[in-house]
């Protein structure tokens, strides 16, 4: 049987988690390969499109790493952020997708530990989740069609 | 401008049906100000009905449209060249959008992806409130600046009521009492006097009492 193994976009801040990211490289801290990270110049560049368009697409969980609350480089982005990420999931709730592979975190850009450990825990929970049913749906509807063309 | 928010996806999701291709327009103006139907809203809307459909072994064929002003014809024309690739078109405009392209594709089926709200202005980042009501007969020069018409609960030409407590109207204590709002404007500008005069029973056939409204400039014609 095909062992599951998540696919994770997390979209890290420049100023926060992408350098927390290093950081965790740095100090030979280890964390999945199923996290890619697309650096932003700040969380709160991240609009519901480009968190909709990652699940569209294929991933089975999205992260948007901010810094802590206060520490914004832009004065609020990241707040903006955490409330873009709430409708987003409001959205999946309506279209029956678990919100829970949308998720906003935060730390500072010397928080190696921190984003090592979220991207393991995120990770271990999408494992949980399963795969993404958007793409699940497709999948299944594919290799039903296989199998009666086979027939 | 006017405001409107956009409807449950399970509404939407329900009037497509089993459509396949859609043509998905939204508008630059007004809905774009208030989040509700410009581009963004429209790529937002697309990705979740691709989505759904998806999750159910299906994909759209969505194309994604935002005019200009949906309310005018000259714009709405640029939807033709792609209306034969649609079975059915889902409107992200305010009805006044959504009805100026039925006016020029009479055989496509359009959806309204919004639910139009009211004319209203921007109180601050998300919060929109109602300004104006349309009478057709403006009288916000007898009342300082504040309309009581869209403003207060009852439409009072003279007021406040009985229901009106500490500045806040009896519906909810988050509403103003849109004449207490006109007094201290008056008192504000000094022109307390002006409350004395009544204000004389209104003609509503500017408003909707006289049937839906045309405006005619024979200059512009």
């Amino acid at each position: 049987m095909q062992t599951f193994e998540p696919v994770i976009v997390a979209f890290c801040c420049h100023y926060c988690a992408y350098t927390a990211a290093d950081m965790a490289g740095s100090m030979r801290l280890s964390y999945p390969a199923n996290v890619k990270i697309v650096r932003v110049p700040c969380s709160g560049k991240v609009d519901t499109i480009h968190m909709m368009k990652a699940l569209e697409k294929g991933a089975d969980g999205v992260l948007v790493a901010g810094c802590l609350d206060g520490d914004c480089h832009f004065k609020n982005g990241n707040t903006k952020a955490v409330r873009r990420v709430a409708l987003v999931q409001e959205t999946l709730k309506e279209l029956g997708i678990e919100p829970e592979r949308l998720s906003m975190v935060t730390m500072s850009a010397g928080m190696g530990t921190r984003f090592a450990q979220i991207a393991t825990d995120f990770t271990e929970e999408i494992r949980k989740l399963g795969p993404n049913p958007v793409c699940a749906g497709i999948e299944a509807k594919a290799a039903a069609g296989a199998v009666a063309k086979a027939n | 401008m006017i405001t409107a928010e956009r409807k449950p996806l399970a509404e939407i999701i329900d009037c497509i049906g089993e459509n396949r291709r859609i043509l998905l327009v939204g508008c630059n103006e007004c809905v774009t100000v208030c989040a509700a139907g410009g581009r963004k809203e429209v790529a937002t809307l697309a990705s979740a009905l691709q989505m759904n459909s998806m999750r159910h072994g299906k994909t759209l064929d969505i194309r994604e449209m935002t005019l200009e002003r949906q309310c005018d014809p000259e714009y709405v024309e640029q939807l033709a060249p792609f209306i034969d690739q649609a079975d059915v078109i889902v409107s992200m405009a305010c009805g006044c959008g959504v009805q100026e392209v039925v006016r020029r594709f009479r055989n496509k089926r359009i959806y309204p992806a919004v639910n139009t709200k009211f004319m209203g202005a921007s109180e601050g980042p998300g919060v929109w409130a109602e300004r104006c009501h349309g009478c057709g007969n403006c009288l916000l020069g007898l009342t300082g600046g504040i309309c009581p018409i869209a403003r207060c609960s009852k439409s009072l030409m003279n007021g406040p009521c009985g229901g009106s407590s500490k500045g806040k109207c009896e519906i909810g204590s988050d509403v103003d009492c849109v004449w207490q709002l006109i007094w201290d404007r008056l008192k504000e500008l000094g022109i307390e006097d002006q409350y004395e005069n009544v204000i004389m029973a209104k003609d509503w056939s500017t408003e909707r009492g006289g049937g839906p409204r045309k405006i005619v400039r024979e200059d512009l014609a």
